[in-house]
């Protein structure tokens, strides 16, 4: 049996299959090989304690009694940091100056400011955007598809800078604002009148519904609706008022979802974004949202 | 009257939990004061019926036939076997859950189910459950054969043994409430950290005594991790849980530091949950279960004298590595770093003893599936070792920080390193517990070694690749100095790894589910009839 340990020269107990000597001791049959630190691992371990003391030397280390040593590098990560910062700060210094001089509208006509700007606005809408208009700004229910050409409050690129600055019914003083009666949770039209008035909504962009007069929802409609949404429910920018006749629904396009909001209408909510990032990055912002391809063309280009 | 004190202190016991119920400062304690009191109050009907039908002989008492007839106290051990077998079957399935929930989100059943907390009940069940009760099982088998002597304190170790279950469940029912400090890996709140704090030191104090009065001139290096694996659970316990409690009778308590030094106290904390427990414990296990399941000597005395002085002062220093790159001062993190570092070699330590002590034997692991799975173990504690020193230097560190690659990295040390060597020991522990001859099926533990391989690297390869994909595109800058993708993007980007993860945590879940059955007819007496391992079908001609 190779396990059965031997007796050296000197009367050492050795294990046979290495050939090394054991302790002596044994724990419920377990015996240890006095076998030497492996050589590589021993200097592995002095390498890396070696390491550590250059890099204590090198780097912030010892904690003293109200700071710690700096390191003879001098780094630390605060001035990293603030360094990095400032690189990048100074590489995108040249055009982030100009825009911040410059009109949106300039922005959005001078090439190389748009690129830049719609880069940047990119990546600002990654970080503060996309949690209610989707990474690809396309929206969902509740929140307007950027991608499109219908504007709840006016797609011009200064529609979209107002918009952005400050919000919708965000509370700030120049928030865009607009409501929508409740209809019926106020009793003002009864539950046929709605179910009618759907119904001629639904018309406006040539679809049936299921139930309900459109012929008698259209007088429903002239009689309440008209004054903000317009004769033909193309809607109206400055009130916020959305198209009915284009088949783009914010809040669901099926009968029962208009019935719904004709109802008790909900008031979305969108933060107002100029006293959190600033005049420039909400220029960018909105060069981005133009650079989408639905925003409204300028009228100023006609000066 | 056996067991009259012990019954009479459980009702006091659940009389109390129920008053405490009555006047809870908040539901939430209020909910859990009734949990206690169902345990307790079972517990007293158990208590209860024994003392009718079993008189005085407190040695008949048997766990599935198996009774304490020897010189060592072994029915708290099988009660830890069958703990830790129930709980890490338990414990793998709410991962393959929670990893589900990843992957899909409307997984997530609210408020009670949902990930934020399944996710410490996960961590808690695989770590202390699972793990701890192997190592409670263990070390008190291999304190009593290495020392000699029976287990100090009698009943005490069964003290320990049930008040540390009670300790799981209130710990799991809180997390399901919504009760946690939100402390990782110590989430349970003030009244259950003070109870474990209990039940420690009753552990310490069996530990320790046995020690004391061991019939061998020396410690086993086995006893040593143990020990510091005690000790030292114990230190970072209470100073990590100081808190005040809002109402002696409510559940919420706030923690004695604030900021940055509660961060720092919490890594502390944290990462040597992982080198006490995860390591010094597990590296216990394996001094002893590899040498006799190998029936070779352990390869060096000497560097297991010095790899274990140097894991244990370095590791307590390390955990601020966890906190690279934030409000942390520039100083701590270079500690945190270099003591990191330096741990590489000591931790090897134990692998190079733990895989050479097979030296003359290797050709076990062609024969022999328990052995294969200790070396695996071996394997994948060095792996993680590696690892883990190289992601603690901040340049890895800063793409590689609150990316899935930690997770991948806990995993590989999780389910390679503990589980595997924990499957070992129970394998080996099993058949001599219960004095059977043989396992049910050597065949099944192979089928579970390879379940269980192949998903710990199915894990923890998605893991590194999704991990570093999301480091990547988080500081994805484009040629004019703007970030590239959103955090929805790089969410989305990750579901096909967490897809593959949840593959190889069910793989993993499978072979433990084996595992179970296995010992399940082991325990009953079976024997399945099987060509053993490491033969061909064919026998040659003689």
């Amino acid at each position: 049996m190779v396990n059965d340990p031997v007796e050296d020269a000197h009367g050492r107990e050795v294990d046979a299959a290495t050939g090394t000597e054991t302790t002596g001791h044994s724990w419920d049959g377990i015996k240890e090989l006095n076998t030497p630190l492996p050589r590589w691992w021993l200097w592995t371990f002095y390498g890396t304690i070696l390491f550590s003391i250059v890099y204590v030397v090198l780097y912030p280390a010892i904690p003293l009694v109200h700071s710690a040593t700096s390191g003879v590098l001098g780094w630390n990560s605060r001035d990293a940091l603030k360094a990095e910062v400032a690189e990048a700060t100074q590489e995108q210094a040249q055009f982030r100056d100009q825009i911040a001089a410059a009109t949106p509208a300039e922005v959005v006509q001078n090439a190389d400011l748009f690129r830049f700007a719609s880069a940047a606005g990119r990546s600002a809408f990654a970080v503060n955007c996309v949690q209610c208009h989707g990474a690809g700004a396309t929206g969902g229910p509740g929140y307007p598809n950027l991608q499109d050409d219908d504007w709840l409050w006016g797609g011009t690129i200064d529609d979209i800078v107002q918009t952005i600055s400050y919000g919708v019914r965000s509370g700030s003083d120049e928030t865009r604002f607009s409501e929508m009666p409740a209809f019926g949770r106020d009793g003002i039209l009864d539950a046929e009148q709605i179910e009618n008035v759907s119904a001629y909504v639904l018309s406006l962009s040539g679809q049936k519904a299921s139930s309900g007069d459109a012929t008698a929802g259209q007088q429903v409609f002239a009689d309440n609706c008209t004054a903000c949404h317009g004769e033909n429910g193309q809607g109206m920018h400055e009130l916020g008022a959305p198209n009915l006749s284009d088949g783009i629904w914010l809040y669901g396009g099926k009968q029962s979802d208009i019935i719904a909001q004709v109802t008790g209408p909900r008031h979305g909510v969108m933060p107002a974004w100029l006293p959190r990032l600033g005049e420039t990055t909400v220029k960018e912002l909105a060069a981005y949202v133009y650079s989408l391809g639905g925003a409204t063309v300028e009228q100023a280009s006609a000066q | 009257m056996k067991f009259a004190t012990e019954t009479i202190v459980v009702a006091i016991a659940a009389f109390l939990a129920l008053l405490g119920a009555a006047f809870a400062a908040d539901d939430a304690f209020r909910a859990h004061a009734y949990v206690l009191f169902l345990v307790l109050a079972i517990t007293t009907v158990v208590f209860l019926r024994r003392v009718e039908t079993v008189p005085s002989e407190g040695s008949k008492f048997s766990i599935f036939g198996a009774r304490d007839t020897g010189a060592y106290l072994d029915n708290v051990v099988r009660a830890g076997v069958i703990a830790t077998v129930f709980w890490g079957v338990v414990g793998f399935t709410v991962g393959v859950l929670i990893a589900s929930q990843l992957a899909w989100p409307v997984l997530n059943l609210e408020p009670y189910l949902n990930f934020g907390r399944l996710r410490p009940l996960h961590t808690s069940a695989v770590i202390f459950a699972f793990g701890g009760n192997g190592l409670l099982a263990t070390s008190f088998y291999v304190v009593q054969r290495t020392c000699r002597a029976r287990l100090f304190g009698g009943n005490l170790a069964w003290f320990v043994f049930w008040g540390y279950q009670l300790f799981i469940v209130l710990a799991a029912t809180g997390y399901v409430l919504g009760i946690t400090e939100g402390r990782e890996y110590a989430e349970p709140e003030w009244y259950v950290d003070l109870w474990l704090t209990v039940v420690w030191v009753a552990y310490l104090v069996v530990y320790l005594g046995t020690i004391v009065k061991r019939r061998e001139p020396h410690i086993y290096v086995a006893n040593w991790f143990y020990l510091s694996f005690i000790v030292t659970i114990a230190m970072l316990h209470v100073v990590n849980n100081l808190s005040m409690p809002v109402s002696f009778l409510g559940a919420k308590s706030y923690s004695a530091f604030s900021g940055v030094q509660d961060a720092l106290t919490q890594w502390w904390y944290g990462h040597n949950a992982v080198g006490f427990f995860l390591t010094a414990g597990f590296l216990g296990m394996m001094y002893y279960f590899i040498p006799k399941q190998a029936n070779r000597p352990v390869y060096s005395y000497r560097l297991s004298i010095i790899h274990f002085w140097s894991l244990i002062f370095l590791y307590i220093w390390a955990g601020p590595h966890h906190l690279h790159y934030t409000a942390l001062p520039d100083w701590a993190q270079t500690l945190g770093m270099v003591f990191s570092v330096m741990l590489w070699m000591p931790s090897w330590g134990g692998m190079i003893n733990g895989l050479m002590t097979l030296s003359g034997a290797w050709d076990k692991l062609r024969t022999d599936p328990i052995i294969r799975m200790m070396v695996i173990a071996v394997a994948f504690y060095g792996m993680s070792t590696f690892e883990g020193p190289m992601m603690s230097v901040k340049a890895v560190n800063s793409l590689s920080h609150y990316t899935d690659w930690t997770i991948g990295h806990v995993h590989s040390g999780a389910l390679g390193w503990v589980g595997m060597i924990t499957f070992g020991a129970v394998y080996y522990l099993v058949p001599r517990l219960w004095e059977r001859h043989r396992l049910y099926s050597l065949r099944l533990v192979n089928w579970h070694f390879w379940l269980a391989t192949i998903g710990i690297v199915i894990y923890a390869a998605s893991m590194w690749v999704s991990g570093i994909m999301q480091g990547l595109m988080w500081r994805e800058y484009d040629d004019q100095g703007f970030l590239v993708y959103s955090f929805a993007e790089t969410v989305a980007a990750m579901h096909p790894y967490y897809i593959m993860r949840l593959l190889g945590g069910v793989m993993y879940l499978s072979g433990s589910v084996i595992m179970a059955y296995n010992i399940i007819q082991t325990i009953r007496g079976v024997e399945r009839t099987e060509i053993p391992m490491g033969e061909a079908a064919l026998q040659p001609a003689e």
